[in-house]
């Protein structure tokens, strides 16, 4: 609780007290004893009302003055005022007790609101709290603390075990693990050693590194994702808008209706003035939409909040509430199903020759090359190469290598290279980049290279279509042949190849079409080319870590990890959030409108108190309601 | 011109709504966000009505509640 927290829930506790006392008072019949005793009484219960609520008094008459009247403030003085009042229709019981009732329960009620709002605000602001506070840099052999912000790209910066990476950058010394949760909310910690690139926003746990920066503070990993969820909220969800439109009309429909009843049921049917009026007065306290306009928002906030939390980062409550309408998923093929390196998945070495010598001495001919397959033909050999082993590199654009490997000749690349050689070699038919290997003039076996599906990329189609999406759709600019292997270990039966950026657009337009008018169409995608297709979807999903900025910018969802099984998870958490927002709705309507038909004049079951109930009690349990979307 | 500004203090949901609605009628103003959860006012005007709306838009929200302050 805060300072204004403590003040008002101390001035509650005072005033039920003398409430408490009185009301005990009155009960044992001291104020019947009395002469007078009625206006005595009166005066009693002004005590703790006023006390209670002198602020709430204030209020109402700072919205009259300023003419924005009808808010909850003017609302609650003119019920209470009324109750007090009841006091003149001398036929009527007195009310004075429940109308000092009324406004202590109503300030608890909203002592405790702005409790658990606050509460969950600071949750779900924590929860996002990456930024670091600082950057230490050497300065005269001495280390130094300074703003992020002020650390030019190229410095050299030390983080300490226990410290937030400032910026993002290259490890120059030392090796550590580190915790990425924060930023991808993947659990397993990874470690990192010299060359390796780290993320700003990661904790560093175990060991001291020092960090080659290689972007600004405003353009690196933290500020990025801050900027997203800080722009997040702004777009409201079309039931955020509902609701405060329907706000906007219920409020003055009570009070009118509350002012009908309080004129038209005692002149036209007869009722008693005072019971006509109590009714009128329950009207007006449940004519508060608080616990509607204050629930659903949050809501939101929290789901947002509990995807957030996955490293799932949605831009706004609006893609929530698409997210949990998707029935069609379209999936760009490399780097969203495919991991999108090349990889070393099949070696055949020819007779007399065995796959660990072929994979070494193309290892070593490919020594020199940049070429991504080159890289792949590395990793896979693992062991450190000898370079003095290797002479007379020479790569051969479009075809391969050839070098001298501890003075034999050895050939790497495609058929052609080969032929040209004078070597030859059987050509094997696959969908990967097959490399074959000639040593001395002699075919030495073949190397197949592929793009490999990602861990969890069959887990992905299961769990979507557990949660109900009828269609998943691949869209790959890739070969046909690439595609369909790919689609057909995943079971996909839906796939379109060779597709440029715009036929990925038009793919996705078609889909939208055939969806149907409450199903939506997600789209998942990295590359650049993806950022049109991202903004046509009703949902654009892009990968964070590998995607391109202009992907992350374009898309409305964002997966940190690069793990599309989350999507399902974004999904799941859509629409429990929905659930709680239309429980919410449904709840806090329902039980305003029976309150009103309980109050009319004629029925006469619901007072006062329930009416209390039905504005601070409704929106307190709409808002731990609220807080549910937290949990996933 | 295109500012976010914190709010401080305290607004219900229903009162941020009814000062976004308020401020989205001001004169220049492209959009306006008043944000409940966040505590963010965003405010999208025209460059040259933008200190005029501003200034318009702290009215607004003394008018309506008191309680909740801009600060830039």
């Amino acid at each position: 609780m805060n300072k204004k927290q403590k003040k008002k829930r101390n001035r509650i506790l005072v005033a039920l007290a003398i409430f408490v006392v009185f009301e005990a008072m009155e009960v044992v019949g001291v104020f019947d004893a009395l002469p007078g005793g009625l206006w005595l009484e009166f005066a009693a219960f002004l005590v703790p009302y006023l006390i209670a609520g002198y602020d709430v008094l204030a209020k109402a008459w700072h919205g009259i003055t300023h003419k924005q009247p009808f808010d909850e403030n003017l609302l609650m003085s003119i019920a209470t005022i009324g109750a007090f009042a009841l006091v003149f229709f001398p036929e009527a019981e007195p009310h004075m007790a429940e109308g000092a009732a009324v406004m202590l329960f109503y300030q608890v009620g909203e002592l405790f609101e702005s409790y658990a709002v606050g509460k969950t605000r600071r949750n779900i602001a924590d929860m996002m709290d990456i930024a670091p506070d600082f950057a230490t840099i050497e300065e005269g052999g001495q280390l130094v603390q300074v703003d992020p912000a002020s650390v030019a790209v190229g410095s050299t910066i030390v983080v300490k075990p226990g410290e937030r990476v400032p910026l993002d950058g290259v490890v120059i010394e030392g090796s550590s693990q580190l915790d990425t949760s924060a930023l991808t909310g993947e659990s397993v910690p990874r470690m990192v050693e010299a060359g390796a690139q780290v993320a700003s926003g990661c904790v560093n746990m175990t060991g001291v590194l020092s960090i080659r920066t290689t972007k600004a503070y405003g353009e690196s990993t933290v500020q990025r994702i801050l900027d997203l969820v800080e722009n997040a909220s702004e777009k409201k969800a079309r039931t955020e808008n509902f609701i405060t439109r329907f706000a906007r009309y219920y409020t003055p429909i009570v009070v009118g209706l509350a002012l009908l009843i309080a004129l038209a049921s005692p002149l036209l049917l007869g009722q008693s003035w005072s019971s006509s009026v109590q009714a009128a007065l329950v009207f007006l306290v449940v004519s508060c939409p608080c616990a509607l306009v204050i629930s659903v928002p949050l809501s939101f906030f929290g789901g947002i909040g509990a995807a957030s939390r996955k490293g799932i980062l949605v831009k706004g409550s609006s893609y929530l509430e698409a997210l949990a309408q998707v029935n069609t998923v379209a999936f760009d093929k490399t780097g969203t199903l495919t991991s999108g390196t090349f990889t070393v998945v099949d070696i055949v070495a020819a007779p007399y020759f065995s796959p660990d010598l072929v994979l070494s001495y193309a290892a070593h001919a490919e020594n020199y090359s940049n070429h991504p397959i080159a890289q792949s033909v590395r990793e896979k050999f693992g062991k450190t190469i000898d370079a003095s082993k290797v002479a007379e590199a020479e790569e051969i654009s479009g075809e391969g290598v050839k070098a001298l490997v501890e003075g034999r000749a050895v050939l790497v690349g495609n058929a052609k290279l080969l032929e040209r050689a004078g070597v030859s070699a059987e050509e094997y038919a696959s969908t990967g980049t097959v490399l074959y290997v000639a040593i001395d003039g002699v075919y030495a076996g073949r190397i197949v290279i592929a793009d490999t599906l990602k861990d969890d990329a069959a887990e992905t189609v299961s769990s979507l279509r557990n949660a109900g999406v009828k269609r998943i759709v691949m869209l790959t600019g890739d070969r046909e042949e690439v595609a369909a292997e790919v689609a057909g270990q995943l079971g996909l039966s839906e796939y379109h190849a060779q597709c440029l950026p715009a036929d990925k657009v038009a793919h996705v337009e078609g889909l939208l079409t055939q969806a149907g008018d409450r199903g939506k169409v997600a789209f998942v995608g990295d590359g650049i080319n993806d950022a049109p297709v991202l903004m046509r979807a009703d949902v654009g999903i892009a990968m964070g870590a590998l995607g391109s900025d202009a992907a992350i910018e374009a898309a409305d969802v964002v997966l940190m990890d690069d793990k599309p099984a989350n999507i399902a998870k974004a999904i799941g958490i859509a629409r429990k959030t929905m659930h709680i927002v239309r429980q919410n709705i449904v709840f806090a309507i329902g039980v305003k409108v029976l309150i009103m038909i309980l109050a009319l004049p004629f029925i006469g079951i619901a007072n006062m108190w329930l009416a209390v109930f039905g504005d601070v009690g409704v929106a307190c349990l709409a808002i731990l309601n609220a807080m549910r979307t937290l949990r996933v | 011109m295109r500012k976010v500004m914190k709010l401080e203090g305290e607004i219900c949901a229903n009162c941020a709504a009814k000062v976004q609605a308020a401020v989205e009628k001001l004169p220049g103003v492209n959009e306006a966000s008043v944000n409940a959860m966040t505590y963010k006012f965003t405010l999208d005007a025209e460059d040259a009505a933008f200190d005029a709306a501003l200034e318009q838009s702290i009215k607004i929200f003394a008018d309506i509640e008191p309680d909740c302050e801009v600060v830039a």
